[in-house]
Order: C-alpha cells, then structure tokens, then sequence
C-alpha cells in the first residue's frame, strides 16, 4: 500500500510540472509583458514613473532574461516564498487574494461533493436493484436532465423562482449584515442558510452522472457468476447485494472523483458568477477579462493543483477499496 | 480391432506415487441403486421458460429427474439442451426473464423428514435461502469468476459457515483452515487470506467446493465444474469430489458436456436434448445399451481410438442442434434423427419407454415392451440396424457403438507413416525457435523480464502428414502455430520451408513482403468461428479475400471458384452473398476452411479447429479436414488440448510444456508408450468414454500449478511437478531432446530407465508401476 | 463418402432479408427499436434544418431591433378572424412608471397586426449567396411597421424566435466543427497509438492522462481570455472552436486507441493478414468499418458536451461576442436577475440548449447501443 501511495505521489511530479508550464504560458499569452501593462496603467493615471521601482521590478520577474529563466524565477518564487505574484488590478499580492477566496473555494468543492455521493448513492443503487420500476424511471429521467441542464441555467432559474415566488434573492454566501464581519456563531449559521443553493446548483450535474455510472456500474455486477454463487450458498439478498455487487460498484464510483472534480471546479467558476460567490471564480472571470495575468494564470495553477491532488487521494482510497489495484503494485 | 481402451492397472503397494486414500478405485459403476435407497431429490415435469421480447424460450420443457442418497447423476447433452437451466432451477437462481413454470422439485434432505418442494418457494424467501448453501451446495463452471475479487477465500468461506451455523468467527476460521486441507489446498493456513487471483483456477475451484461443502450438505450440484481447467486438473478435481463423496455419502448431480467425465464418475446418466431428457439409466446401460438414436449418435460422435493404428470416419448426427426457439415439434430430435417416422416423430410426444427398472428412454421405435417397433422398417425410413451397424442385440442399434460401425469401418485410412527416407525432405523444419515476450512495468514501460512462451523449439513436419501439437494451456503451442504462420516474428530460430520448387527459404527472418508468396501456401484455420470471420464481409468477400489480395482470381473467376470451395465444404454456394452472422458455429468453421483451402495450399495450420464445437459438429468438421487432407493432398499441423482429437487425427504428436517440446513420437507408440513423464501425466488424466476402464485415481496425478513462465525453474522444467524427478540431477540439469527408440524423441534423463505406461498391456510394461530401474 | 450438407441455415429466425443484410442495416433496424432514440433523431434532425435554413424560417435578420419595444411580451399568433381564418397578433400598448421610469406592456386589442406565411419581408441572402426575400411567417407586408414578437424581446428589442433561429445556426455548428476537429486530432493521435503501441503509445497516452486531470473550464477561458480582442466575428469563431475541440480530443482519442488495440487482436484482423492483405487495406478494409458505428456513436455523444460548453464561454463573456448570435450569447442578457424579472422569456434559449442536448445524448444512446448488432 504504502509503495503504491509513494509511486503515485511520484507520478504526480511532471503531471504537476505540465501544469505549471500551462499556466506560465497562460500568463505569457496575451501581448505585451505584465510591466509594460503597468507602465501604462500608471501613465494613463498620468503618475510618474519610479525608475529604479521599474528597474527593481524588472529584474525580480526577470524580464530582460529568456523565458524559460523567467519561468523558473517565477516558479521557485512560488515554491519557496509563496509569492504568486502581483495583481494590478487589485494592487495586492495574489497571494492574499488567494488566502482569501480559496478557503470557501474548496469549502464549497468538497461539500457539493459529499453532497453528491450521499444523493446519488442511494439512488444510484435503488435503481440497479429496482430496475425498470417507477423509482427508476425517475432517476433514469433525472439523470438525463441533470446532464443535459448547465449549471449556471438551473442557477438563473433558480434565481428567477427565488425572486418571483418568495420574493428574495439566493445569491451570495452571507447576508450583507455578515459580508465584512468577522467569523462567529452567527455568520457561520448564516453561511450554512446560503450554501444550500450552490451547492443543488453545482451538484446536479455530478449526481446525475454519478447515477448513471452507478446504476449502469451495478446493473453488471448484478448478474456476475459471483454473486450467482454467493447466492447458492443461502446469502440473504440484501447482505448479498451490499457486501457483493455494491462493494465491487464502489470503485467506479471512487474512482469518479477525478472527472466530478475537474467539473466541479470548472461548474464552480460559471455559478459562482451568477451567484455572486465570493469564491475563486469570479476572481479568475475578472481577472481574464482584465487581463490582469498574475492573478489568473495563478488561480489556474492553484485550482489545477488542488483537482490533482483530488484525484491523488481518490486513487489512494480506490486502492484501500480494491484489493486488485493495491496487489499490482505489491 | 485394437480399440478398447486397454485395462489401467491399479497401482500396486510400494509404487512411489500411490495414494494414501483408500479405495483407489470405485466401486463397480452403474449398480443399481440399492431398493431401500429413497430418493433425496425428486424433480417431476419442470418446465423453466424464457420470456425475452423476441418469444418465450422454452429452455426446460418438462423434465423428470430423481437423485438417490450417495449416488452421483450425470446430466449430459450438447450446449443449449437446459442442463445448466436445470441445476439453476433446483436452487432457484434463474435470473429473470426465466421462471419456473411448471412443475415441481421435491427434496427431502433425510428420510425422516417430509418432502418440500422447491419450486413453490420464493426464489427470494427464507425457505430457498436455509437450502441453498445448508442442504443443498452448488460448484460453478468458472471458479475464478464465481468467487468475489474483493475478499479474500478466508473471507468467503468463512462468511459461508456462519450462515448456516451459530459458531464464532475464530471457530469459524479454524473450520475454513481445515475445509481447504480437506479440499487439498497446500499451506492452508496461508492461502486463507490469499484473494481469488492469487490462486490459479484450480486451486479457486478447490476453494469453491470447500464452500460448498462448508456445511456438509445432502446433495452437491457440480456445474460443468472441470470444463474450463486443464486436463491434469480435471483428473484432481475429479479425484476430490469422487473422495469428499466417498467422506461424507453425499448424492452429487453433475452437469457436463464430455462423455468421458461422465463415464468417468457417474452412477446413473441422464441425457437431455432441447430442454427434455430423451434417456436415463446407469451409467453401463447408457454406454453400453444406449437406446435412443441421440444417445446412440453421441457416444459414436465422439473420437476413440487409443491404440489403433487406423484413422476411422466418426460417425456425425446431421445437422446441428436447433436453437431453443425453433424447437420442432413432437420429438425434439426427430429433425436430425435417421431413423424418424414421418408422421409420427413430427407430430407426437414420444411416451416414455421402460426398459429396466432404471433404464428409460422416450422414442417411439419402442414399444412399450421395450422391443423395437416391428413397424419401423416398413415406415419408409432406413432400418433402424443397418445403418448403425454391428450386430443388433435385444432391440436396437449397436450395443457397444463405441467400437465404431459398419460403414465408418469402410472408410478406414491406414495412418500414413511418415516418410522418412532420403528422397523425400520435410516441409517444414523448425530449427532453435524461440519466441519472447516482454514484460512491461511501470508507466513507462520499462522491460523487466520476458516470457518465454516459445524457448528453443524442434519441429519437422513431413510432406503429406498430419502432426499433432498437444500441451495444456500456457505451454506455448499456440504461439508455435503463429510463429510458423508468421503472424509473430519469431525472437530467434529459422523455419525452413521447401517450396514447390523445391528450394529452401527461411521464413522466420522475412519481411511483410517477402512473406507474400508464401502466404497462399501456408495457410490458418482458426479456434473462434465467431471472431475470426469479420462481420462486415460476405460468405463471398471472405472466402475470396486471399484470392483477391494475391491477385490470384477476380470477377466470374473469383466467384466460381469460390462457389466451387463453398460446395466442397459442405455449403451451398447460394448463401455466398450472406453475412457470417446468418450460420451457426459449425458452419462457420466450414467457412474458415473454405477460406484457408482457396488458395490450394500446402499446409495448413489448423488451431483449435474443433475446441470450441459441440460433439456432434466437432465429428462433422474432423470427417470434412480429414477427406479434405485425402483430396488436396494437405500437410496439416494440428494444434489441440483435446488429446482425443488428436490422437484421431494425427500420425505424429508433439507434446509441449512451458514452451519447449519435452517428446516427439508416431501417435501409436506416443500413447502406449510415452517416454516422457509429462506425456504420461496427461494421458492419464484424460478419462476414456467407457465406464468399464475408469481411470485409477490418484494415478500420477500431477500438482495443481504451473511454474511462472516468465521465471522458469532450473534444470528440467517440468521437475517441480514431475513423480520421478531425481533432485540431485533433475533440479540442475536441463535434459537435452534425444532419440530413445526408432523415430521416437523424448527430453527426459530417464527415459529409458522408465517404463512409463498410459495403458497397461502396451507392450514391454508388464509392471505398469512407474518406477525406476 | 460425401460429406454432409449441414442443416440450411435458413430456420425461421434467420429470414434470408436478414442472412444478407449488411451491417447499416443491422445497426438500422436495431437503431429503430429505441423510440426514446427515434424521437431524439427526429428533434436534431428539426433543430439542424432550421440552423441550415435560418434566414427563410426567422422572421427578421438577427441584427434587426427596434428599440422602442425593449423588453417586449410574447404575443399570442391567433387563428380565427371574426369567425374566418386569418392569422394576426395584438399590438402593443407601452405606459412608463413615471417614478422608475420602468416601461410595462399590455395587449392592445383595438391595434391587430396581420401576419401570413411566405411573407415578403426583409430582403436576406441564403447562406450568404441566394437572395430571397421569403420569410416562413411574417407580418404582411399590408400591415405598417408594427413588429411581431412570438417569443417576446429583448433589451434592444431584438425579436427572440429570429435571434435563437439564428443562433442555432452558429451554436450547432461550433459542435459539428468542434468535434469534428477533436475527432481529426483523436483519431491521428489515438489511432497513431493504438497502431503502433510501445513507447508512442505510453507518450501519447500519458499526454491524454494529463489533459484529463486539468479542470478544463479554467483553462479554456485562460485561452479564450487570451484571443486578441482585435479579432474579427469569423476569427474569433473559429478560435473559440478549436479551443472547444480541446475537451472532446482526449476522450475521443481514447475511445479510438482502444478500439485500435482489441481489433488489431481479434482474430479476423490477423486472418486478414495472412490472407496477405496490404497494410492499408487491413485498415480501411477490416478495421476502420468495425468502429465506424462506434465512432459515430460517439461522435454524437461529444457534440452536445460541445454546444454546452461554448454556450457557457459565450455567457460569460469570453466566448463568441455579438455581433454573432449563438445561443450563448443570447443568454448573456439574461445574466442579471433584474433583467430575467423582467423578461423571463430571455432563459428560453437555455431551454433550447437543454432540449438540444437531451435529443442529441437520447441519439448518442442509440447509436451506441445498435453500434454492434452482431454481440449476443
């Protein structure tokens, strides 16, 4: 076990290495240098320019220096000083930015996740089991439309229903009272009243997916010769189904979180816009726009780096899980 | 005639390899049961149907069974008779769209109890459930895929336990450890906590019917359990059940395909076609006086020849068995019956005959006194004892079919002896052959080692014969027949091939296009009929492909000679515009050989040809190569498991083990005297259809696992398993292949110091004990 | 001795029609039975030939407004004039709240507005080429200027059913474009793989591995935040679809690899060779027709993840940007909540997008199913 963890980590490596690279070229897309940008922002405010500050600047992001030391200065400044970086548009680092919106980022990530497991589980398997009944005709329908809806529509409806039928908005994380206050009893309870919406929102898409896989997952297992045999032998049907076909449908569904992540976190960027979330999204949309590449460039590694790291820890829990995975790499 | 299977002795004391189980033979088969034995299964007019969108499947349709105390009942037939359907029905697990319909299983676990009858039960309720498991336990054909991959074996068999007995799970594991002792898997206390692919398929059928028998059930249901595993592993498979039974008086219902199992270790058969018997009776009566046409063509169907120097003409049942849907009416078998009344056997039920107490078939050539039907000579079809033959004795057909009939022996071709004089040079001559296989680790694919499934192979093939390529499976035969084919590039070695020109080239070392020419002349029937044939092409497509690829025919040209091919093959040339998917699994491989033989070649690798074809078709398509090889003149090399088939059709064997050729010989000499202990393990295991001449239990009988091919054991390979192995030499030092006597080649130090024996009364093995001189 | 003929083949489950029929067929009559499938084909099929014959269906250009009816209601289209049959719509009656300066509309029953098909309306060029000035249904040109809203409008007072007729003209189009570039690029590189294996295999598939472990949006708008802002509607287009074609690639690049590898072993394959057929014709002849059903089948799946994802894109902004009209950027008016208060109407594109995709996953499905009408 431990071997295969090691080997995994290690594998890890240059998957997180191309997304670094990614996200330098990101940053190094749009003409033009991030100095120059600055240079004629601050011109156009008509404020002077600080020679040495521009030469101090130049040389600290390597300007003048080819691109791939540019790349490594701006990589090991990450690494060892945590420093992302400057954001123009804020004037702030984008480290501090960041120390501020990823937090709820992954908040609201890895509860729309659990969110996700918990629903579809049961549904999942209540449709397998109960093939073709009405119960599955519902979930199979649900499923369809769950993939078929993008999240930020579902938001918009909901939205629309929100104002139009109860008179309020179900934007946000926290109501304005709570907005700049700081964390109590009463804006975490307020928190958890707004956290309700995005995460339906955000979760509709992954459990629909993850209803079908289940369920189609399960629907082969059912007849396998194992469970045949498990049945010879007097095992009631319900321990039956539970300890046999469901443990082994367990895996795909593990195993989804590499592609229910990616999705989430992407699904995350649109609805958090819609929403209002004060979450990594919005901050990486304004970014884009603004062309303000630091900031960008730098929640694209973050957020890419942290999906990785989700689908490290689903793999490790699928080879806890799957004795086969965790004996090939005896 | 030299074809009776010779008597096995029975090892005698002091052998080195004799058992230290009792009873090392059974008791006389097919004694009638005794009177006072009351039946503890009694199965009368099941029916289980099908309800699938496309019709009802009749699958069972009607069937009566009884299973007596301690006795085993075979149930025998072709695939998609209802066997399996049946042994599901007993413990209600046929999954949806099939049910029970009709009809009902009595059961009674012990006298003193009253009957219950399974079949009223729910198939999800309590009742079924203290049954399953407790009373009644079931092995599966697939040992590998009926155990769970997510638990261990412990896990398995101890959950097993508890079901059905109140004991703690300590208590529980102690019970599991010495139910796999008692199953004869080595180091218990280890393989407990082992997964099921960690073991091999043998040791996971072991493992399967030690959970099984976990609670010492009444009865045991086996499943065609030995149809997937080796030949060697059959025989210890068939060993243990035949042990356990002895152990615990249990009944056991053994569901299979193959004759010679069930002649092996069956008290009472019962022969089903279509989904209902049409025989039952003990083991003797069905193989000696089998009375209905099926049983009769089955036990003809099937190739036996050990010791005759002849190759016969099996005898075949026309046609093939209709698919469950078509189901003719009246006599289900009247369709490809020879001796069908018309008007009568279309139409009508047959009734059920009596002719012993236990012995009853439903045919209407009988009457009801069990006589044969004066009527049926005169009802316009073939009398019924001239076309099988031999002479008729109390009624019908051929008592003993086994030994051939009357026609078949018109057509008997005397095995060619492969000519091995000055003038005439071998076709092909592989030299030093190896094939390897990388081993790929990590994500980079990093080699780490390699299989060896081909390591140094000698083959001559002579113009004009037949050689056969026998091993189990993983011992590289198949890889052989690709090498020589060139479908894989050999790691090293030459094949020498002499072309009708009469020079040699080496194929081993050409390229694509070099290759061409030769492509026409050696030529590849495959083992699936069903994924070798693309889908997408037409009978006419197909079978022209080589024609069209070599330039060799187009237009009018291309499709009468493909006409033609088709015709000789047994088809009709009107179907030439049909997709594959329109004929079944025999005349599928109809078309494979006409596609191998359209481009007249002069060798033809033939893969197991007939593996994947039920009995009665199998006997068709060995009768067509045989007279397509008297037609064209054809070179075959003929690679099987079956030792059988090729023994039937060969006039040299080659035997193989983990990649290398351990003995070479003319097919008479090989099979009453093989040199090499390998050969003789596998002749052994193999159990003859006659249930006079049952194999000796315990005899020879070889551990259960292979070696890793990629990590090879030193010395001789086959040391690790092998009875006689002398440590001292064998561990260290690899024997070379040499001539022993004749034409006969063995890689064994010992040959000669042995007098190893399949069959006693071969001669120069008076003593058939193996031992060492 | 003769040999046998077997059995004819021709029992009643294999009728000669179904003994000859090649495998279209097959896939055809298995295709047929799926009704959920069917009716899928047939609401694509309607969707793709109001995208090909847009200017003739919609009853204005996209580009044509009229700001004084920002924000109009649907008008119901009424059948019966005085007891005859006669198509008209009401006109609109605008009064503005004096305080917030919000315009309300009401129905104006005295004003009726006629309508007819194959009215002579505004002039248009057919695909760019032949001029016509025909539209499916139109207020007669009798009837003044008053306009005709059937699906309500705008801020601008665009007409909604023109602008979504004609967005489906670009939205569909983006994923048949976009696929099918993913597929150019899946099917060299999968294909490249699955042919030759090893060390170009582990290469290629490793690339794929880590495309797929990038949360994709993210990086599509780094991308498209990174097309100039100076590019022209057509450029931008295109750009955004090659950017779209960079989900689909990976996934389709896999499904082709493995396909390549279990029929490169199958056993007809291998026949085929030693049958001595060229190495081109075992690809074109035997292998490539053995998953061209399953290619199309999931060709057809990647499509709808295409039209969603640049439906996202252009909502929020970074996308196609007006002119051009999908139906992503038509949603882009509905991003704020005020303006949906208002015109709710302006969310039926999005329900456009989602009849869309569910038709084309309800045929993706089908196909899928029916790719291989010879497993049993």
């Amino acid at each position: 076990m431990l071997t295969y963890i090691g080997r995994r980590v290690l594998l890890m490596v240059p998957v997180l290495f191309a997304i670094s690279v990614v996200a330098f070229v990101i940053i190094q897309l749009p003409p033009g240098d991030y100095l120059s940008t600055i240079v004629s922002q601050l011109r156009a405010r008509g404020d002077v320019i600080d020679e040495a500050e521009l030469a101090q600047l130049t040389a600290r992001y390597g300007l003048n220096d080819p691109i791939f030391v540019q790349y490594l200065k701006w990589i090991t400044q990450i690494l060892f000083h945590g420093d992302f970086g400057m954001s123009f548009a804020w004037n702030r680092p984008v480290s501090s930015l960041l120390a501020e919106r990823l937090p709820l980022t992954v908040l609201l990530s890895v509860t729309t996740l659990l969110f996700t497991w918990i629903v579809a589980f049961p549904i999942g398997v209540y449709s397998a089991v109960r093939q073709y009944s009405v119960g599955d005709y519902v979930a199979t329908t649900f499923g369809f439309l769950g993939l078929a809806i993008p999240e930020f529509l579902i938001a918009l409806v909901l939205m629309w229903i929100g104002l139009r039928y109860f008179g309020q908005s179900v934007g946000g994380l926290f109501s304005p009272e709570f907005q700049e206050a700081p964390w109590n009893l009463g804006k975490l309870l307020d928190l958890l009243a707004h956290l309700w919406v995005p995460i339906l929102v955000l979760g509709m898409g992954g459990t629909a997916g993850l209803i079908r896989v289940l369920r189609a997952n399960l629907l082969d297992e059912l007849h396998k010769p194992y469970v045949v045999a498990a049945r010879a032998r007097g095992m009631p049907e319900r321990r039956l189904t539970v300890r046999y076909p469901l443990r082994v449908a367990l895996n795909p569904f593990v195993s989804t979180v590499g592609w229910v992540l990616p999705g989430l976190v992407s699904g995350e960027v649109i609805v958090a816009q819609v929403l209002n979330l004060p979450t990594a999204g919005p901050l990486l949309l304004a970014a884009l726009k603004g062309q303000d590449m630091y900031l960008a460039g730098s929640v694209i590694l973050v957020v890419s780096v942290l999906t990785v790291i989700g689908t490290l820890i689903s793999d490790i829990l699928l080879a806890w899980l799957d004795p086969r995975v965790r004996m090939r790499y005896r | 005639m030299n074809q009776i299977p010779q008597t096995r002795q029975i090892v005698g004391s002091g052998g080195t390899t004799t058992p230290a189980v009792a009873g090392t033979v059974s008791g006389s088969p097919g004694a009638a049961p005794d009177a006072a034995e009351e039946p503890l299964l009694r199965i009368g007019g099941l029916k289980t149907h099908f309800f699938t969108s496309e019709g009802v499947l009749r699958a069972v349709d009607g069937i009566d069974l009884e299973v007596a105390k301690g006795r085993t009942l075979c149930v025998v037939g072709e695939s998609g008779c209802g066997k399996s359907i049946t042994a599901r029905s007993i413990l209600q697990l046929v999954d949806r769209p099939g049910r029970i319909t009709e009809g009902s299983i009595l059961w009674r676990p012990d006298a003193t109890s009253g009957w219950v009858d399974l079949a009223d039960l729910d198939a999800h309720g309590e009742g079924i459930r203290r049954v399953r498991g407790a009373e009644i336990g079931m092995v599966f054909q697939e040992p590998m895929a009926s155990l769970s991959p997510m638990y261990t074996v412990g896990d398995q068999l101890i959950e097993a336990i508890q079901l059905h007995a109140s004991i703690s799970k300590a208590d529980a594991r102690e019970r599991a450890i010495n139910q796999l002792r008692r199953v004869g898997i080595p180091q218990p206390e280890r393989r407990i906590d082992a997964y099921p692919f960690q073991l091999s398929g043998g040791m996971c059928q072991r493992v399967m019917i030690a959970i099984a028998l976990s609670c010492d059930p009444s009865l045991l249901i086996a499943d065609e359990p030995t149809t997937a595993l080796d030949v060697t592993t059959q025989a210890r498979i068939l060993d243990l059940l035949k042990d356990l039974q002895e152990q615990t008086g249990m009944a056991v219902i053994f569901i299979t395909h193959d004759l010679g199992v069930v002649a092996e270790i069956a008290d009472d058969v019962t022969v089903m076609y279509l989904g209902k018997v049409v025989e039952h009776g003990s083991v003797t009566e069905i193989f000696t006086a089998p009375k209905h046409p099926y049983t009769q063509a089955l036990l003809r169907s099937i190739p036996t020849v050990r010791g005759s120097s002849e190759r016969q003409r099996l005898a075949t049942i026309r046609g093939m068995v209709p698919h469950p849907q078509n189901r003719p009416p009246g006599c289900p078998f009247h369709t490809r019956c020879e001796h069908a009344i018309a008007g009568l056997c279309d139409t009508t039920d047959p009734p059920p005959i009596r002719f012993t107490s236990g012995h009853v078939s439903q045919c209407h050539l009988y009457g009801t006194d069990g006589e044969l039907k004066p009527s049926t000579s005169k009802a316009g079809t073939a009398p019924v004892h001239d076309s099988a033959g031999g002479t008729a004795s109390g009624g019908v057909v051929d008592s003993a079919p086994v030994r051939g009939s009357a026609h078949s022996a018109a057509t008997t071709r005397p095995r060619q002896r492969p000519n091995a004089s000055a003038t005439v040079k071998p076709l092909l001559e592989v030299r030093d052959l190896a094939m390897h296989f990388p081993i790929k680790r990590g994500v980079l694919g990093r080699t780490s080692g390699a299989i060896r499934a081909v390591d140094g192979v000698d083959l001559t093939i002579w113009p004009g014969e037949t050689l056969g390529l026998v091993g189990e499976s993983g011992c590289g035969k198949t890889t052989v027949g690709r090498c020589l084919a060139r479908v894989l590039a050999p790691t090293s070695g030459h094949i020498h091939y002499q072309t009708s020109s009469g020079e040699t080239v080496d194929l081993a070392r050409m390229s694509n296009r070099e290759l061409k020419p030769y492509r026409r002349e050696i030529r590849v029937i495959f083992q699936d009929p069903f994924s070798s044939l693309n889908p997408r092409m037409t009978l006419l497509q197909l079978v022209g492909e080589p024609l069209k690829t070599n330039e060799l025919a187009t237009g009018s040209v291309l499709q009468d000679r493909v006409a033609e091919m088709l015709r000789r093959v047994g088809l009709r040339p009107e179907y030439m515009h049909r997709y594959p998917h329109a004929f079944s699994g025999g005349e599928r491989q109809r078309i494979n050989i006409a596609r191998a033989l359209i481009t007249n070649p002069r060798v033809v690798i033939a893969d197991e040809a007939v593996s994947a074809l039920d009995v009665s078709v199998r006997a068709q398509i060995l009768n067509l190569l045989a007279d397509l090889q008297d037609e064209f003149n054809l070179t075959y090399l003929f690679i099987s498991h079956d030792l059988s088939v090729i023994e039937h059709l060969c006039e040299r064997v080659t035997v193989m083990y983990l990649g290398q050729i351990v003995e070479t010989a003319r097919t008479a000499s090989l099979y009453s005297t093989p040199h090499h202990p390998y050969t003789e393990a596998l002749l052994n295991a193999v159990p003859l259809p006659d249930p006079g001449h049952r194999r000796g239990r315990h005899r020879h009988a070889l551990p259960d696992d292979l070696p890793d091919p990629a990590n090879p054991p030193p010395g001789c390979l086959f040391h690790t398993r092998c009875p006689y192995a002398r440590p001292e030499r064998c561990d260290f030092e690899v024997p070379a292949l040499r001539t022993t006597v004749d034409d006969h080649v063995a890689a064994c130090h010992f040959s000669e110091n042995f007098s190893l024996t399949s069959t006693a009364g071969a001669k120069g093995s008076a003593g058939s004990t193996p031992r060492l001189e | 001795m003769t040999v046998q003929t077997p059995e004819s083949p021709t029992g009643s489950t294999h009728e000669a029609g179904v003994a000859v029929a090649p495998q279209w067929k097959l896939v055809w009559w298995g295709f047929r039975r799926h009704r959920l499938a069917t009716l899928g084909m047939v609401i694509t099929a309607v969707i793709y030939l109001a995208a090909i014959f847009a200017e003739f269906l919609a009853p204005y250009s996209s580009s044509h407004y009229n700001p004084d009816y920002a924000y109009a209601p649907p008008q119901r289209l009424h059948l019966l004039d005085d007891g005859k049959f006669g198509l008209y719509v009401y006109g609109y009656k605008a009064t503005q709240d004096r305080e917030t300066l919000a315009q309300t509309w009401a129905t104006d029953e005295r004003k009726k507005v006629p309508v007819s098909f194959f009215a002579k309306g505004e002039p248009y060029k057919m695909f760019g080429l032949i001029p016509g000035d025909i539209h499916l249904i139109a207020p007669s040109a009798g009837g003044g200027s008053a306009p005709m809203y059937l699906l309500g409008a705008d801020s601008n007072g665009h007409d909604l059913l023109s602008r979504i007729i004609h967005g489906a003209r670009v939205s569909m189009s983006v994923g048949l474009i976009g696929v099918a570039m993913a597929f150019m690029l899946g099917i060299v590189l999968g294909g490249i793989s699955g042919f030759f294996g090893g060390v170009v295999d582990t290469a290629i598939q490793r690339g794929v591995e880590f495309f797929m472990s990038i949360p994709t949006l993210p990086l599509w708008l780094g991308l498209a935040a990174a097309v100039p802002a100076g590019w022209g509607p057509l450029q931008r287009y295109f750009a955004v679809t090659v950017i779209l074609s960079m989900i689909a690639w990976t996934h389709l690049a896999r499904v082709v690899r493995s396909r390549f590898l279990s029929l490169r072993e199958e056993d007809f394959v291998t026949a085929a060779r030693i049958d001595g057929a060229s190495r081109p014709r075992i690809i074109f002849r035997h292998m490539l027709p053995s998953f061209s059903s399953y290619l199309i089948a999931s060709l057809t799946l990647s499509i709808p993840g295409m039209i969603l994802a640049e439906t996202s894109l252009s909502f929020l902004g970074l996308g196609l940007q007006a002119p051009v009209v999908s139906w992503g950027v038509l949603l882009q008016e509905a991003q704020n909540i005020r303006a949906i208060a208002t015109a709710p109407w302006l969310l039926l594109p999005g329900g456009l997008v989602v009849a869309t995709v569910l038709a084309m996953n309800f045929l993706g499905d089908g196909l899928r199913d029916a790719a291989d009408p010879y497993k049993h």
